[in-house]
């Protein structure tokens, strides 16, 4: 058989990510398919993959970003404490705080303007201006700019 | 623990993966840095390397696994030695860990799964994996909001305005979701139909990924060399302002031997 490796194709587009660990190849498409793919078959060394912590590491770094899994349809991410690694649990568990923060914000706005609505015709302008620059100085920053995970 | 048949007391045997045979790789180390070799037995070729089982045991096995730099190290090495022998012809990768206690359970596992394996051989041979992924540009502008001034008569107050925008500014996030998500699939589809075997996986978490835009399309796709050309082609009809799309690969195909063979005599490990 011809190895088909000897065909330069591809590679024209293939554009690496900005940011590289340690070595060429991204350990998350790499940790993707060493842990999920593969066969698997019943070594003499019993480590179920499944019971032990590992999974929920996997899933927590495999797991879909909270805007892409809900818009794709995916709600499984819920729940259960990020492990291992101080730095990551932290900005894990702010990442999670600032959704949980935004979700209230809009419930809250989407609240507001619908008293407000009903109210608005008859209380009149001074109440909503108020309320305008409270609520400017809580969000006290735009949306989207959200800081990356560094 | 089943029975324990070591070839030297407390070494283990660490499985790579199973070809159907030909030149193996030169100089190949895995895990520990250990030399990988071929083990032949009824027209299959498994790649083992030792492992002392005082660090790839059970036990220690279950604490290492949740070090992420340790899995790191052994995910990487375990990928090395399947990369090579990928790029030397087909290749079954086996997930990562799995360890015998002795190279006459790997002549074992050869002939029980005899079958199985020269099946998913046979179907991954001469094809290679590619991964696509999308991301929603992030500097993707926002749907022009409608001036929030000309939808009330009668003068709007600076809260009523502002809350006007806030959610026009939402409505449009979730438009541009929507719209990604469908690209996504399209784009999905049209990969599709250039290889012999595609599919999904979840998106990756920007701190996976390297990248802080979000993945909407994380797909594998096996295709035969005669169709790279076409396949890539796809990629830059969907490249635009709103999505980048990124291309990985050649993999070897972890995603289309994605089995479980089970745990044969001595079931178990699910």
């Amino acid at each position: 058989m011809t190895d088909p490796r000897s065909r330069p194709v591809l590679r024209e587009s293939y554009a690496p990510p900005p940011v590289m660990g340690r070595e060429s190849t991204n350990l998350g498409d790499i940790l993707e398919r060493v842990l999920d793919r593969g066969i698997v078959i019943a070594g003499d060394i019993r480590v179920n993959l499944l019971e032990i912590e590992l999974l929920t590491i996997k899933l927590r770094l495999v797991i879909a970003s909270v805007d892409t899994a809900r818009e794709i349809g995916i709600d499984w991410w819920e729940r259960d404490p990020w492990l291992s690694g101080k730095d990551r649990e932290l900005v894990e568990e702010n990442r999670r705080l600032r959704e949980r923060l935004n979700a209230v914000e809009e419930r809250l706005l989407a609240w507001e303007e619908r008293t407000e609505l009903e109210a608005g015709e008859r209380a009149g302008e001074r109440r909503g201006d108020r309320q305008a620059e409270a609520r400017d100085r809580r969000l006290g920053r735009s949306p989207g700019t959200e800081p990356g995970h560094e | 623990m089943s029975e324990n048949h070591t070839d030297a007391p407390g070494q283990g045997v660490y499985l790579y993966a199973v070809t159907p045979g030909g030149e193996p790789p030169r100089d190949l180390r895995g895990v520990l840095d250990g030399p990988v070799r071929p083990l032949s037995h009824g027209g299959l070729v498994a790649h083992v390397s030792d492992v002392p089982l005082d660090r790839f045991g059970e036990e220690p096995l279950r604490r290492s696994l949740e070090d992420l730099d340790w899995v790191e190290g052994v995910a990487r090495a375990h990928h090395r030695v399947v990369e090579a022998l990928a790029a030397a012809g087909p290749t079954a990768p086996v997930r990562l860990v799995t360890v015998y206690t002795g190279e006459e359970q790997v002549r074992d596992l050869l002939d029980r799964r005899h079958d199985d394996f020269a099946e998913i051989l046979s179907r991954v041979a001469g094809r290679r994996e590619w991964g696509v992924k999308a991301y929603l540009r992030r500097q993707t502008p926002q749907p022009a909001p409608v001036p929030p001034a000309t939808t009330t008569a009668g003068g709007d107050s600076p809260g009523m305005a502002y809350l006007r925008r806030k959610k026009e500014n939402l409505r449009g996030r979730e438009d541009l979701w929507r719209a990604a998500a469908e690209r996504a699939e399209d784009l999905h589809a049209e990969l599709g139909r250039f290889a012999v075997a595609s599919l999904r996986h979840r998106p990756q978490d920007p701190q996976l990924s390297g990248r802080s835009e979000a993945m909407v399309l994380n797909g594998a796709y096996l295709v035969d060399p005669a169709r790279e050309e076409e396949f890539a082609a796809v990629l830059g009809g969907f490249r635009d302002r709103f999505l980048d799309v990124e291309l990985t690969g050649p993999w070897a195909p972890y995603s289309f031997t994605s089995v479980d063979l089970g745990a044969g005599r001595a079931g178990g490990v699910r």
